[in-house]
């Protein structure tokens, strides 16, 4: 694999390091989730760490914040042997780690907000007017003008994260970690977050920076360390590493190939019409069509109403529109008449709507086709038995033995679970909301291929992702939606990023080629 | 890769038995232990057959009370409901409104059944169609079946009336087929059933798909509020039986009938190994658990080391020790 490290590892730089992670390793009961990772940090840096879903990045990241203790290694401050605590002690030490999900009471003002939990007193009177001068200052400092007194809930996604980050610089700084802070923002927005990490930056602190944006990543970062399986693969010179060396450290291996190779497509007749389809808060007037053998991406912002449209559509939401299945008028109550009309959904929250995880893997796999293990009134436990055997072979579910609950399986093999628990209704057109969250490269790369081969047997495919490249690796359309209406359609050379990225955010093609492609 | 065993299945192992399924019954056995040493007679046949007999209406109802609590939900209204189907029951006895005794015992029991489906229908709809916790809804139906009793009794006792009927009604609470009392036949008839429908039958599946994670069940296309609902049907049709082998004992029902069995009722599902919080239903643990209550009240009877008027307090006791091993077991 040494050939595909081109960029050569960045030496150590000298002196002055503001943390040091020596051998860090962690594991959850016998899984080892983190291997021998060392990092160092020093004064005025951008530190990219970068890696796949399950890489380990959000561990390593806790385990430098003080949210989880590493089972073995160091951690070095200012060149002091340390063990956090817990999440205060480590900001104690000047380390302070801005969530990705905010974090904020709503209906509490932005000065209160950032003062929480820390409050300053005159007395034993709350002193206002202290504290809205230095939220006001916080604010500032970011480049932005919020007024203190504004409650949160009136801010946008932008702000309110601004507002966080300005909540986790209040205290006393050395360090700070960005957890993926980009992936909500639109192109503007986080021109101007990047505008704040600078700041953050000329203060000499030293700033951790996960992104799964690669380019953005190549124009903020000094260096940039890759994680890959729980492993260090190695920490390089941004200036010396472009997004596709990056991406192909990631993998371990040449991206190209991780999409499978599609023969032209036979699509055939339209099977699902959807007409001015409402789901009330969520979607107005969606329509859109789908052909037998096709595969059609839905892409978009998170919450711009792509799960639910199609929740609404098979009936797990209220919704009006007219849907239309193989030219039949069809309006589905909930998800059994859905299912019984041949169309099945694979929940993006796989562990909260797609598995019952304290269950037996059998009990999971036959949970939907119940009815076709059902003699008489019995259920027939030998077939089910027949059916997992069968699932495992099919769908490469690797488990040490078949007792184990669903729980207990890694992401990947749980998806496929799922995908079997799906395809024993025999479906026609199968609906896949986020296949490869949290799953690892390997297992993507298969998911890939049983979503192709489904299309290839004449099935029809919906595949809802976040992650662009994968809607452009395996679909034949792709349809974009923004707040909640479809904002339009790409096909053949139109699939790509920064056209989707138009469409996804309303932004000028010029700003989304500086997202897409790294200003 | 050792994945090559997937397709096998797994073997047993004393390692893999489930602690928490057989905690019950090693619990059972060391009471057995417990209670021979205490006083001799503990082991008589004629002690233990009456044990048994006693457990009955708590085992009968308990074994509707793990369908619902299997399927994530709680019936706190079982005693007062009891009491209930029992005082209509006995009107309906008093009316002599079919011919002859059995006639009329035999349409009695169908009515007090009918009741017992209906209250628990009751039950399950407003929880369900009403969105509200069951812990409050049966806390409600509880004191409404309760108050209903008391004032059909016009605050004193129901009783049957004539004494032929009482007579004809008699051995289902004291004859016996082939030396088997007939409501420990009940008990195994029901719990043969309840097992069945939980362990064999697709509706089993879905009350236990449905306590696990109601979200999974309803993306897997199960109609939630049905099987919720038919639980606590269910368990109206278990208190109903209860009833029927109730009634003959004592042949009247008074406002203090079937108090406290919800919380003897749920300890006894508890101990058996059902979870609480849904998802896990044995209908065999609740059976034992029934015994186990009904084996340490037999036990302070015939020890005198603790008062019998602490009963209630030992059972009480009893769930909240039950609740601990299961953490302690769980946790491993």
């Amino acid at each position: 694999m040494s050939e595909i490290l081109t960029p050569s590892p960045t030496d150590p730089p000298p002196a002055e390091t503001l943390l040091e992670a020596t051998s860090i390793s962690k594991s959850f009961g016998p899984v080892e989730v983190l291997r021998d990772i060392g990092l160092r940090l020093v004064p005025g840096e951008v530190h990219a760490i970068i890696g796949e879903n399950g890489a380990g990045k959000s561990t390593l990241m806790k385990i430098l914040s003080g949210h989880l203790a590493p089972s073995k290694g160091t951690l070095k401050v200012n060149g002091e042997k340390t063990a956090f605590t817990g999440p205060v002690d480590a900001e104690e030490r000047g380390i302070v780690l801005v969530h990705q999900e905010i974090l904020l009471a709503p209906d509490l003002t932005v000065a209160q907000n950032i003062y929480l939990g820390r409050e300053l007193r005159r007395g034993i009177v709350l002193d206002e007017r202290t504290m809205a001068e230095g939220a006001h200052r916080a604010v500032l400092d970011l480049g932005a003008d919020i007024d203190p007194k504004t409650v949160v809930n009136r801010l946008s996604i932008a702000q309110r994260q601004l507002v966080q980050i300005a909540r986790a610089l209040l205290v006393p700084h050395r360090i700070v970690i960005f957890d993926e802070p980009t992936a909500s923002l639109t192109p503007v927005e986080t021109k101007a977050l990047l505008k704040v990490i600078g700041a953050i930056k000329a203060k000499n602190a030293a700033i951790l920076y996960i992104s799964h944006r690669l380019p953005e990543v190549k124009t903020i970062a000094d260096r940039v360390t890759v994680l890959r399986d729980g492993k260090l693969v190695g920490t390089y010179d941004a200036a010396n590493l472009e997004p596709v060396d990056m991406a192909r450290l990631m993998v371990g291996r040449d991206v190209s190939k991780l999409y499978p190779e599609r023969a032209e497509a036979k699509t055939g007749e339209t099977v699902l019409e959807v007409e001015n389809m409402t789901v009330p808060g969520f979607t107005r007037n969606a329509s859109f069509s789908l052909k037998r053998g096709e595969i059609l991406g839905f892409a978009g912002l998170v919450g711009a109403g792509r799960t639910e449209l199609l929740e609404g559509i098979i009936g797990l939401r209220p919704a009006n529109g007219s849907v239309r299945l193989n030219g039949n008028a069809v309006q589905f109550k909930n998800s059994k008449q859905s299912m019984e009309a041949g169309i099945v959904y694979l929940s993006e929250d796989r562990k909260g709507k797609g598995l019952l995880l304290g269950q037996s893997l059998k009990i999971n796999l036959t949970l939907a086709g119940l009815d076709k293990f059902v003699r008489g009134m019995l259920i027939d436990r030998r077939r089910e038995d027949q059916a997992l055997d069968q699932a495992i072979r099919d769908f490469d579910i690797r488990t040490r033995n078949r007792d184990l609950l669903a729980g207990q399986l890694s992401g990947g093999n749980q998806q496929k679970l799922l995908l079997a628990k799906m395809m024993l209704l025999g479906p026609k057109v199968v609906v896949i909301d986020e296949p490869t969250r949290g799953i690892d490269i390997g297992t993507k790369e298969q998911i890939y291929k049983f979503i192709t081969g489904l299309a290839a047997e004449g099935k029809s495919v919906i595949v809802i992702s976040s992650e662009m490249p994968e809607l452009i690796g395996i679909c034949d359309r792709i349809i974009v939606m923004r707040n909640g209406e479809i904002a339009g359609e790409v096909a053949g050379e139109h699939m790509t990023e920064a056209e989707i990225v138009v469409l996804a955010t309303g932004a000028t093609m010029k700003e989304a080629a500086l997202v897409a492609e790294g200003a | 890769m050792s994945n090559t065993t997937a397709a096998q299945p797994a073997k047993r192992s004393l390692g893999d038995i489930d602690l928490r399924a057989v905690a019950p019954f090693v619990a059972l056995a060391v009471l057995f232990v417990f209670g021979a040493m205490v006083n001799p007679n503990f082991l008589g046949l004629d002690n233990l057959t009456n044990v048994v007999t006693r457990s009955a209406f708590i085992a009968i109802i308990a074994i509707g009370a793990t369908f619902v609590i299997s399927a994530g939900g709680l019936d706190l209204s079982v005693g007062s409901m009891a009491a209930f189907v029992a005082g209509t029951m006995i009107l309906f006895l008093n009316t002599g409104a079919v011919a002859g005794d059995s006639g009329m015992i035999a349409a009695a029991m169908c009515l007090a059944l009918a009741t017992g489906a209906l209250c628990g229908l009751a039950n399950g709809l407003i929880t369900t169609l009403g969105r509200i916790e069951p812990f409050i809804v049966t806390l409600g139906t509880m004191g409404i079946f309760r108050a209903l009793t008391i004032y059909l009794a016009e605050g004193g006792s129901i009783a049957m009336k004539s004494q032929e009927l009482r007579a004809a009604y008699r051995p289902i609470y004291f004859g016996n087929v082939l030396g088997v009392p007939i409501p420990v036949i009940v008990i195994l008839v029901v719990a043969i059933l309840g097992a069945f429908i939980l362990y064999r039958t697709r509706f089993g599946r879905h009350v236990m798909a449905v306590g696990s994670n109601e979200e999974v069940a309803r993306y897997s296309g199960i109609s939630v509020n049905r099987v919720r609902t038919l639980t606590y049907v269910i368990q109206g049709i278990c208190v109903a039986i209860a009833v029927l082998v109730y009634v003959p004992r004592l042949g009247a029902a008074t406002p203090t009938t079937g108090l406290l069995w919800e919380l003897q009722a749920i300890t006894a599902v508890v101990i058996g190994g059902t979870a609480l919080r849904g998802g896990v239903g044995r209908i065999w643990g609740t059976i034992c658990g029934a015994l186990i209550l009904e084996l340490v009240g037999n036990i302070m009877v015939l020890s005198d080391m603790v008062s019998e008027y602490l009963i209630g307090a030992v059972q009480g006791a009893i769930i909240i020790i039950a609740m601990l091993i299961q953490r302690s077991l769980g946790r491993r």
